[in-house]
C-alpha cells in the first residue's frame, strides 16, 4: 500500500544542514520512530515526508509515487502536531471534518464519518465544543481523529505526547499503539523520548546532527547500540560507558581502567585481531548486567557508592568508578545499605567494546 | 495625624482627577447640549426650552446631507480596501522570507506620513489630475488608502505573527489549497486585527479634511468635513446652533461603530501585545 522511501535526502537552512544525506526505507504498515535529541533533524525529516519542507537534494517516495515536488495535499498524508493545531474558531466537529470539507465531501457525509471516528476515539460527546473547552488528552484525541478521518496512506506524528502530563502520556501511548495496530497505516513518529520510541515502534531510527546513526527494532538498538551516542541515549538509565584500554600480551588479555583490571584471556586470540595492545577503548554495559558482589568475583571492579534510588520494583544504585558514574539496576525491592566501598560484577557476555571514536566493535 | 494626612491626600487626588475629567468632558457635554438650544452659545448650558428646530434646518440643507453620504462612501471604501490589502500584505510579509522586510515596513511607515501630509500635496494633486481622478471619490479613496496602508500593514503583521504556523501547516497537510487555508484558518484568526484596522481606517477617513478638500471640486461630492463650512455666515463666522447640530450628526456614526465593536468584540484591542 504505502511504503515510504527517502533517497539521499538533504535539507539545508542557509549554512545549517538539518538533514544530511538520509536514506530510509519505511515498510508498509509499520510503526516507525525517528528518535534523537532536539535539533537532530528528526522533525525536519518528518516535514520532508509531509511536504512542508522541500529537500535541497534527494527524492521522497510514498507508495509507488515520487512525491518530491508535490504539495502536502497531493501526498495523502495526515499529521498530528505537537501543539495539536486544532483551529480555535471551529467546533471539534468542524475541526475533525476539515480534511473532508476541503475534499468537497458533503455536509451530511462529513457528520456521519466524523461521528464514526469520534465514537471510535471516545470524543463523540465533545463534537459541539471548541478546542479550548477540551482537556489536553481530549484535544490530543481530537487531533488524532482529524488525522484518521480521511483514511490517509501515511500517518505522521510530531511529538504528539510531549504536551501531556506524565500519567496521560502513558495512557496515550497505549492508545496510539492500539490505534495504529487496528488501522495498519504506515506511521512515522518523531520523539525525543527513547522510552516512547522503544514502547511504540516496530523499528527505530536514531538521528544525530542530521544523520541517521542506527536503524533497528527496539531490541536491536537496545542490545547492540552501534555507537556510544546511541548507547548513551537509549535506556533509562542509559548504558554505562567507562573509558579504559586494552592490554594484549602473548598469552593474556586484559581490559584495564585506573582502578580495575578485567581478565579477558579466554578471548585473547579474537581480541588480538581487532585491537592493538594498549589501544584506548570504551567499555559499555547495561545497568541490568551489573550486580553488587563480594571481592572474590573475577569480573568484579571496585567502586564508590554515590546515590541509591529505590523505584519500587527495582533499585538503581549509582556508583563512581574512575571518576565516571555508572548505574547498577538491581531487581530487588530492598535497597542495599549505603556502604562506601563496594564491588560490582560485570556479566562478561554482555560487555560491549567501543573504539575511542565511538563505534561498536562487533563480536 | 497620619490618617488625616492620608484622607487629605486622597481628597486632593480626587479633586485633581475630577478637574482633569471635567476639562475633557465639558466639550463633549457642549456638543450634546448645544444642538438643542435655540440660542447659539459657547457655554455648556442646559437648553430651556429644548428645541429640535436646529436639526430641521440642518436636514433641509441638501448639500450637507449629501456630504454625509459622501463621507460614508469615502469611509467605507477606504476601510474595505485598507483592511483587505493590509491583511494580505501583512500575511505575505509575515510568512514569506523577504530580505530586509522590517526595513521595508519602517520605510513605508515613514514615507506614509509624508505622502498624506501637506508636503506631498502638489505632486499628489498632479498625479490624481493626470490619472483623471480629480473630483472623483475614487481618487480620494485611493490617496487616503495609500496613506493608511503602511501603518495598517504594521498593525496587521503583529496579529498575523501571533498565529502559530502549525495551524496553517495542519490545514495544508489536511489537504487544503493555500487559498482554502487562508479563507478557513488564517482569516478567521486575524479577524480581531481586521476589525481594529477597519475601524481605525474608517475613523481616519471620516475625519479627513485636507485631501478631499483639495481633490474634490464639485459641491455634490464634498464630504461632511468640508460641508460643515456651509453653516458659516458669509462673513466666515460659524452659526453655532447649526454647526453644533451638524457636528453631533457627524459624530454619531463613529460612536455607533465603537459601540457595535464593543458589543461584538468587547474591545479586545490587544494590538501589539503577544499573548
Amino acid at each position: 500500500m504505502a511504503r515510504i522511501m527517502l533517497e539521499n535526502v538533504t535539507r539545508r537552512f542557509g549554512p545549517v544542514i538539518a538533514v544530511d544525506n538520509v536514506s530510509l526505507p519505511i515498510i508498509d504498515g509499520e510503526f516507525f520512530a525517528l528518535l534523537g535529541p532536539s535539533g537532530c533533524g528528526k522533525t525536519t525529516t518528518l516535514r520532508l515526508i509531509a511536504g512542508l519542507e522541500v529537500p535541497t537534494a534527494g527524492r521522497v517516495h510514498i507508495g509507488d509515487r515520487d512525491v518530491t515536488g508535490l504539495p502536502p495535499r497531493e501526498r495523502d498524508v495526515a499529521m498530528v502536531f505537537q501543539d495539536y493545531a486544532l483551529y480555535p474558531h471551529m467546533t471539534i466537529l468542524d475541526n475533525v471534518g476539515y480534511p473532508l470539507k476541503v475534499r468537497g465531501v458533503g455536509r451530511r457525509e462529513i457528520r456521519e464519518r466524523v461521528g464514526e471516528v469520534a465514537g471510535f476515539l471516545q470524543i463523540a460527546e465533545l463534537l459541539e465544543r471548541r478546542p479550548a473547552q477540551l482537556s489536553g488528552g481530549q484535544q490530543q484525541r481530537a487531533a488524532v481523529a482529524r488525522a484518521v478521518v480521511h483514511k490517509p496512506q501515511v500517518f505522521l506524528f510530531d511529538e504528539p505526547l510531549s504536551n501531556l502530563d506524565a500519567k496521560l502520556r502513558l495512557e496515550a501511548r497505549g492508545f496510539l499503539k492500539h490505534l495504529q495496530h487496528e488501522l495498519g497505516i504506515t506511521t512515522v513518529y518523531v520523539t525525543h523520548d527513547q522510552a516512547e520510541a522503544l514502547a511504540l515502534a516496530d523499528r527505530i531510527a536514531i538521528m544525530n546532527q542530521g544523520r541517521i546513526i542506527q536503524v533497528g527494532t527496539p531490541l536491536e538498538v537496545y542490545r547492540r547500540p552501534q555507537t556510544t551516542f546511541v548507547a548513551g541515549f537509549i535506556g533509562s538509565p542509559p548504558m554505562n560507558l567507562v573509558p579504559c584500554h586494552m592490554e594484549i600480551g602473548v598469552e593474556a588479555a586484559h581490559l584495564v581502567g585506573t582502578t580495575f583490571r578485567l581478565d579477558l584471556t579466554s578471548l585473547r586470540d579474537r581480541l588480538a585481531l581487532t585491537f592493538r595492545d594498549g589501544e584506548e577503548v570504551i567499555l559499555g554495559i547495561r545497568p541490568e548486567h551489573l550486580t553488587l558482589c563480594g571481592q572474590g568475583d573475577p569480573f568484579a571492579i571496585p567502586a564508590e557508592t554515590y546515590a541509591i534510588q529505590p523505584l519500587g520494583a527495582e533499585c538503581v544504585v549509582i556508583l563512581l568508578v574512575d571518576n565516571t558514574t555508572i548505574s547498577v539496576r538491581l531487581f530487588t525491592g530492598e535497597p542495599p545499605q549505603p556502604a562506601g566501598r563496594v564491588w560490582v560484577a560485570l556479566n562478561p557476555e554482555r560487555i560491549l567494546v567501543y573504539r575511542k571514536s565511538g563505534e561498536l566493535v562487533s563480536g | 495625624m497620619k490618617l488625616v494626612q492620608l484622607v487629605l491626600a486622597r481628597i486632593a487626588f480626587y479633586l485633581f482627577v475630577t478637574l482633569v475629567a471635567a476639562f475633557f468632558a465639558l466639550p463633549m457635554l457642549w456638543l450634546v447640549l448645544t444642538p438643542f438650544n435655540p440660542r447659539g452659545t459657547l457655554a455648556a448650558e442646559i437648553p430651556s426650552p429644548a428645541t429640535v428646530a436646529n436639526f430641521r434646518l440642518v436636514f433641509a440643507n441638501a448639500f450637507a446631507m449629501r456630504a454625509l453620504l459622501n463621507s460614508a462612501i469615502l469611509g467605507i471604501g477606504a476601510m474595505l480596501i485598507t483592511t483587505l490589502v493590509a491583511t494580505l500584505a501583512a500575511y505575505a510579509l509575515s510568512r514569506a522570507d523577504v530580505p530586509g522586510r522590517d526595513l521595508l515596513i519602517y520605510a513605508l511607515i515613514l514615507f506614509s506620513s509624508v505622502v498624506t501630509g501637506t508636503a506631498a500635496m502638489v505632486p499628489i494633486f498632479l498625479l490624481i489630475f493626470y490619472l483623471g481622478l480629480i473630483d472623483t471619490l475614487l481618487g480620494v479613496i485611493l490617496v487616503l488608502t495609500g496613506g493608511l496602508l503602511p501603518t495598517a500593514i504594521f498593525i496587521m503583521r503583529d496579529f498575523v505573527e501571533g498565529i502559530p504556523r502549525s495551524y496553517e501547516e495542519s490545514a495544508l497537510v489536511s489537504g487544503a489549497t493555500p487559498r482554502q487555508m487562508f479563507q478557513d484558518v488564517v482569516a478567521p484568526l486575524v479577524q480581531p486585527g481586521m476589525m481594529v484596522v477597519a475601524i481605525w481606517a474608517f475613523v481616519h477617513v471620516w475625519g479627513a479634511f485636507l485631501i478631499p478638500f483639495i481633490l474634490l471640486r464639485s459641491p455634490t461630492s464634498m464630504p461632511a468635513t468640508v460641508a460643515i463650512y456651509s453653516f458659516y455666515t458669509e462673513a466666515g463666522t460659524p452659526i453655532i446652533t447649526l454647526t453644533s447640530s451638524y457636528a453631533l450628526l457627524f459624530a454619531l456614526p463613529v460612536l455607533v461603530l465603537y459601540l457595535l465593536v464593543n458589543w461584538r468584540y468587547g474591545f479586545r484591542f490587544f494590538g501589539g501585545i503577544k499573548r
